[in-house]
C-alpha cells in the first residue's frame, strides 16, 4: 500500500462493498470522510475529478477530463492506455441535484447508453455515497467489469488476480 | 442473477484462502489434471492433495471424476468462480477509486477549515 503523503493519524478508511442488485444493475457503496456538499464538489469539478477518477493502480492515464455539469450538459474523458488512441468515454448529465444527486450516461457503448447514478448522504459530517450503474442488458453489465482497456491489462494477469483477491478477502 | 448463499461463498474463499489450493486452481485453469499429477506438481503426498481436492470441491471450485483409476481434477462450476472474479475486480476498481476519493475530499475539509479559521481572525 502506497500512502505516501497522507497523515499517519489519518481517518478509518471504510470499505467498499458491491453487489449486484439485478442482472442488469450493479450497485457501490462506501462512505466518504467528508461532508456531502465537498464530495458532490469532487465529482462535479473537472479539475478535482481528475484527481480521484482513475487512480494509478488502474493502469492508465486521463490525458483530458471535460465536465459541463448541469442538465443535459455533456462530459468527455480520454485516457492514455498505451495504444496509439486515447480511448474516449463520454456521456450526458441527466440528474443534477448538487449535493445530493447526480447521474449521467455512458455513451462510448452505443445505444442504449448505461446511466450512473449516485446518491450523497450526509451522515455525522461523513458522507454515504451509493452509485448504481444500470445497463441495458446482462450482456452490457457483463462486460463492464472488464472494460475494453482494463480487459487488455488485466487479461493477462485476470486468473493469477482473482486467486491473489480471494485469498486476501478470506483474511476479513 | 444468481445469488450465492453467504455460506457457500464463504466456503469458496476459505478453500482459496491456502497457497495450495490457489495454486491448484491456477494450474486447472490451464489443464485438466489427475490427482497424482498435482501431488506431484505440488510436491506432496497423494493423501495430503486429496484433501486439497476434496475442500476445493466442497466449496464447489472444483470437480473430479473418476476414469477407470486415475482421478481428473477440472476447475468446477465456471460461473462461481467468474462471478466471484467480476464482482471483487469491480470492487477493487472501485475501492481504489474512492480511497483516492478519501484523499481529495479530506484536504479540501482540512482547507476549508483552515479558511474558516483564517477568517475569525
Amino acid at each position: 500500500m502506497n500512502a505516501s503523503g497522507e497523515g499517519s493519524i489519518g481517518p478509518v478508511k471504510h470499505r467498499t462493498t458491491v453487489v449486484r442488485t439485478s442482472d442488469r444493475e450493479v450497485m457501490v457503496t462506501r462512505t466518504v470522510n467528508g461532508p456531502a456538499r465537498i464530495v458532490f464538489e469532487a465529482f462535479a469539478k473537472a479539475e478535482l475529478f481528475q484527481r480521484w477518477w482513475v487512480p494509478k493502480s488502474m493502469g492508465m492515464t486521463l490525458v483530458s477530463c471535460e465536465m459541463d455539469v448541469r442538465l443535459s450538459g455533456k462530459y468527455r474523458l480520454a485516457f492514455d492506455v498505451g495504444g496509439p488512441e486515447p480511448m474516449a468515454f463520454f456521456g450526458t448529465y441527466v440528474e443534477v441535484q448538487p449535493p445530493a444527486r447526480l447521474a449521467w450516461t455512458n455513451e462510448e457503448g452505443g445505444e442504449p447508453a448505461p446511466v450512473t447514478t449516485v446518491t450523497f448522504e450526509e451522515q455525522g459530517g461523513q458522507t454515504l455515497v451509493v452509485l448504481r450503474e444500470r445497463h441495458p442488458s446482462k450482456e452490457s453489465l457483463d462486460a463492464a467489469g472488464t472494460g475494453a482497456a482494463e480487459a487488455m491489462i488485466e487479461t493477462f494477469d485476470q486468473l493469477e488476480e482473482l486467486l491473489v483477491t480471494l485469498g486476501g478477502s478470506s483474511g476479513r | 442473477m444468481v445469488q450465492y448463499a453467504p455460506t457457500r461463498l464463504d466456503a469458496s474463499f476459505a478453500a482459496l484462502s491456502d497457497a495450495t489450493r490457489r495454486g491448484v486452481v491456477e494450474q486447472l485453469a490451464r489443464s485438466d489434471a489427475s490427482i497424482t499429477e498435482l501431488a506431484e506438481r505440488f510436491n506432496m503426498t497423494l493423501t495430503g492433495m486429496k484433501k486439497h481436492v476434496g475442500v476445493l470441491e466442497q466449496a464447489g471450485l472444483v470437480t473430479t471424476r473418476k476414469i477407470g483409476r486415475v482421478r481428473t481434477c477440472q476447475l468446477g462450476p465456471r460461473r462461481l468462480a467468474e462471478e466471484m472474479a467480476w464482482l471483487e475486480r469491480y470492487r477493487r476498481r472501485w475501492d481504489a477509486r474512492f480511497d483516492a476519493l478519501d484523499r481529495v475530499v479530506e484536504e479540501l475539509t482540512r482547507q476549508e477549515k483552515r479558511d474558516e479559521r483564517e477568517r475569525r481572525r
